[in-house]
């Protein structure tokens, strides 16, 4: 049994469950400013109910990475260590203004109003930055930095349009008109920040050219830049079909938006495998003792349905359209 | 170890212990109250009377406030064990690893999936279903400290594990979970926080009586705080006696610093109060018990106990370890004594006198205090080492720049600032407002929203 991969895949599946996840939450909260004050109350009910385990899958996929890959986690953290940082301070305002934001008065509410998209805009983009600082092995100058910087951009962008297709879902009437329109914003957003990404990726990374340039398998390969068009096709046509009026379901434009994220992850796995730290650590080099990762697989294996489950009552729960009040 | 190592190892050190400081504050109000609020909830579905529920809906808020402050001080502290302490993933991973993924995934999902349903599901679900969702909450915060405890606990007395090449792994889980000093640190662990609870509770209660004497709910939920004190204060007392006594056994020198004897002998004295010397190796202002020492810890007055001259220089610095456990143990007493006499004082419906609800007020915080004193024992008492006889602290400092230190420490400290003045003006102000401004709002899922969708 090859437990290094497996724990590969896990932790790659934590990740990408905490970038839809939080994500969608970290983009509502960005978009705050742009609604108007009951507006805002109904978007906050919409994410209050799962937050809190939406960033616990952050906690796991970091905790895989300390458990599967300590080495790795010494190396990518410790080359990461500010921005961590103020991701942890984004997260943590973001995090108690929910509750704060409700129960405070006067400037006080508007104060946590403003920390909350304070937050939620310095959680995501230090995602990022984080992200692009991690694909090109943390190469220190300026033109990587900028690079970084470009890619918490986009993962911006990116959150924006989880968080405006997740308010579709879960709105309606004036608010689900307002965010047809900013998830059409958040795609173009997404689709210059992929490109550009996309562009420059193979660009500062010798590793990267060599695995997508690689005749034929280019061909092959290009299955997945047509499917992300094909997914925010879907993105443009159903908001603009439920905009009029049109036959698409309100859950239409959330599930491109995932698909997007989701080949986009799948493209950058094919670019780092096997690598934990790219050019320098394989997943095999950085895995931990063998007699660890076998009792937490074990434990894994026996929780994830559980955790699965009671997630789905969770939405189940909660399902439908949100109101304002339940924090009232 | 050149001065720049030096340096950082203290930073990291500061940055951690801040850090670990901030966050147990949250999880001490939130293991006990979740079991309140269970045991309000149950009692409002057996009895049917509204009291209960309006007891729980007031406490639910503070409730959600204290446990959101305790979720994000978490997540800040899971990135901080590889950052700040890699020699100690390095070495003891394969241990601590697995106890701490475990916590992830049988507890800290459990209960932030379920606190959604416990905070806005209570009309949208059935009532026992929304009972059972405050006791899986309630489950999930006792199996974290669980799990975190038996880390802790194996870092302080390790057990069952064998030498793997450079790496410590487990030889024998159960004897690494259930080591020697676990049983007795999770049950402390687990009774500081009622303890912790219990006068919060009661101490804002008080605090609401003292501006609005009317306020039947306020009444009866101070003489619930009450009563969990004074049952748990005596309770803890012995616990922490019995804890000692297996401290003794296993970490003397952490024993010797707490008692401040600094040499070897026979018949020692109790030290109630000095100031500890670390350049004589002496105590100035020396208040002492004769024999005191070891009457208690050995129970026989000429006994012989093990001095800190016994370690060379691996002991602990005194002073704090010392100062600590006096301030400690003095709140436990000043405890047992407040909650026993406003037992007394509120027996039978009785209103408490304002100098006592003054009193309870001021005692609000007092299971904060006590607690962060325990960890200071608990944590400082096991130095130079990391893992007690394993791994040495300087051992496992990362290579992270004091200047990266510098900064971070700096943002996390301004953070925790801004959350605990928050978090206590927010908590004074509910206190203050009480039970009406609760009962006023219509109920999370009774507004027509949270009905709606059915
Ligand atoms: C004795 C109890 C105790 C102790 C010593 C610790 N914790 Fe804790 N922790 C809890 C008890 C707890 C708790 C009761 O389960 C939480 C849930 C909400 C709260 O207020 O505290 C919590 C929350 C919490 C969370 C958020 C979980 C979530 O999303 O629900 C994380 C990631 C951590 N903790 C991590 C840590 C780490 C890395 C620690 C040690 C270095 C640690 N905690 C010490
Ligand atoms: C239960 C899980 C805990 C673990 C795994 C843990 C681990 C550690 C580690 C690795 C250190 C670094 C050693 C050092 O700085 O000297 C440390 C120090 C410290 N910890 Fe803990 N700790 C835990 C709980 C706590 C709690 C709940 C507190 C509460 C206040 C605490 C307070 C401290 C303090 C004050 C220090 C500084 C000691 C010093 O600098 O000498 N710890 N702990
Ligand atoms: C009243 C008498 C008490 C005694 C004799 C006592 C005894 C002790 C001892 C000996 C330790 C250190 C154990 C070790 O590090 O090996 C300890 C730790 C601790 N104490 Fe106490 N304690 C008392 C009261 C309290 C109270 C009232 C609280 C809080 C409300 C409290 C909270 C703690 C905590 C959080 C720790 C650190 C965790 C642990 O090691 O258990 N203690 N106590």
């Amino acid at each position: 049994m090859d437990l290094p991969l497996i724990f590969m895949v896990l932790m790659g599946v934590s990740v990408l469950a905490y970038v839809v996840l939080d994500g969608y939450d970290l983009g509502v909260g960005m978009l705050m400013p742009a609604a108007s004050e009951p507006e805002q109350s109904v978007m906050v009910s919409s994410i209050g109910p799962f937050w809190d385990a939406n960033e616990t899958w952050l906690v796991l996929g970091v905790g895989i990475l300390l458990v599967a890959f300590p080495l790795a986690h010494g190396v990518v953290l410790g080359a990461l260590y500010l921005p961590v940082v103020a991701m942890l301070v984004g997260l943590m305002f973001r995090g108690v203004a929910f509750e704060l934001r409700m129960k405070a008065q006067g400037w006080h509410r508007e104060l946590w109003n403003w920390l909350f998209w304070a937050g939620s805009f310095l959680a995501s983009f230090s995602q990022g930055f984080m992200l692009g600082r991690y694909i090109t092995g943390f190469e220190p100058g300026f033109g990587y930095l900028a690079f970084a910087a470009v890619v918490g951009a986009s993962v911006c962008g990116g959150y924006v349009l989880l968080g405006a297709t997740w308010l579709v879902l879960k709105t309606e009437g004036e608010l689900q008109g307002k965010a047809l329109a900013w998830s059409r914003w958040g795609l173009l957003w997404v689709a210059l920040g992929v490109g550009l990404v996309s562009l420059a990726t193979p660009m500062v990374s010798e590793t990267v050219r060599a695995k997508w340039f690689d005749f034929p398998r280019t061909l092959a390969l290009m299955a997945l830049p047509a499917a992300c068009l094909w997914a925010g096709s879907i993105v443009w046509r159903s908001t603009g079909s439920i905009a009029r009026g049109g036959g698409a379901r309100d859950w239409q434009p959330f599930a491109g938006a995932v698909a997007i994220f989701a080949i986009a992850f799948l493209g950058l796995a094919y670019s780092l495998y096997p690598f934990v730290v790219i050019d320098r650590l394989t997943i095999w080099e950085a895995a931990a003792h063998p007699s660890s990762l076998k009792v937490v697989l074990a434990g894994a294996l026996v929780v994830l349905p559980f955790i699965v489950a009671y997630t789905a009552i969770s939405y189940r729960v909660f399902r439908g359209k949100a109101k304002a009040g339940l924090y009232d | 170890m050149d001065p720049a190592t030096a340096h950082a190892v203290l930073l990291a050190r500061i940055q951690f212990a801040a850090n670990m400081s901030f966050h147990i504050l949250f999880p001490a109000i939130t293991i006990a109250l979740a079991w309140v609020l269970f045991w309000f909830r149950l009692r409002a579905t057996a009895t049917g009377q509204p009291q209960y529920l309006d007891a729980y809906r007031l406490w639910v808020t503070v409730f959600a406030l204290t446990f959101a402050v305790g979720v994000v001080s978490g997540v800040t502290m899971s990135f901080q064990f590889g950052t700040n302490w890699p020699g100690f993933m390095n070495r003891v991973g394969a241990i601590a690893g697995p106890l701490l993924g475990y916590e992830v995934l049988t507890a800290f999902f459990l209960e932030a999936t379920f606190l959604g349903v416990m905070l806005f599901g209570m009309n949208r679900v059935p009532a026992l279903i929304h009972t059972i969702a405050t006791f899986l909450v309630a489950f999930g915060t006792t199996t974290s400290a669980f799990w975190i405890l038996a880390l802790n606990s194996w870092m302080q007395t390790p057990a069952g594990h064998v030498l793997d090449g450079h790496q410590w792994i487990a030889g024998d889980w159960l004897a690494v979970i259930f080591n020697p000093s676990f049983p007795y640190r999770f049950t402390h662990m687990m009774i500081a926080s009622g303890l912790t609870a219990a006068f919060v509770v009661a101490g804002l209660s008080a605090w609401r009586l003292l501006r609005a004497p009317a306020d039947a709910l306020a009444r009866r939920t101070l003489r619930v705080g009450v009563l969990v004190a004074a049952v748990l204060a005596p309770v803890q007392a012995v616990v922490g006696d019995f804890h000692g006594l297996n401290t003794l056994e296993h970490q003397p020198a952490k024993i010797a610093a707490v008692e401040a004897i600094w040499h070897t002998g026979k018949g020692v004295p109790l030290v109630l109060f000095a100031i500890p010397n670390a350049t004589t190796r002496s105590n100035d202002y020396a208040i002492e018990i004769p024999y005191g020492a070891s009457l208690i810890l050995r129970h026989d007055a000429n006994a012989q106990l093990t001095g800190l001259d016994a370690f060379g220089k691996d002991h602990p610095p005194v002073a704090p370890v010392f100062f600590a456990f006096r301030i400690m143990v003095g709140i436990g007493v000043a405890m047992i004594a407040v909650s026993w006499f406003s037992a007394w004082a509120t027996r039978r419906g009785a209103p408490a006198p304002r100098w006592l609800l003054w009193t309870l007020a001021g005692f609000t915080f007092s299971g904060w205090a006590a607690t962060l004193a325990g960890w200071i024992v608990t944590e400082i008492g096991r130095q130079p080492w990391l893992v007690q006889g394993v791994l040495r602290t300087a051992e496992a400092v990362g290579e992270i720049s004091g200047a990266e230190l510098g900064a971070s420490l700096t943002g996390y400290a301004l953070t925790y600032a801004t959350l605990f003045v928050a978090y206590m003006v927010v908590l004074t102000h509910m206190a203050g407002a009480g039970a009406e401004a609760a009962a006023a709002k219509p109920l999370p899922g009774a507004s027509p929203a949270g009905a709606a969708v059915h």
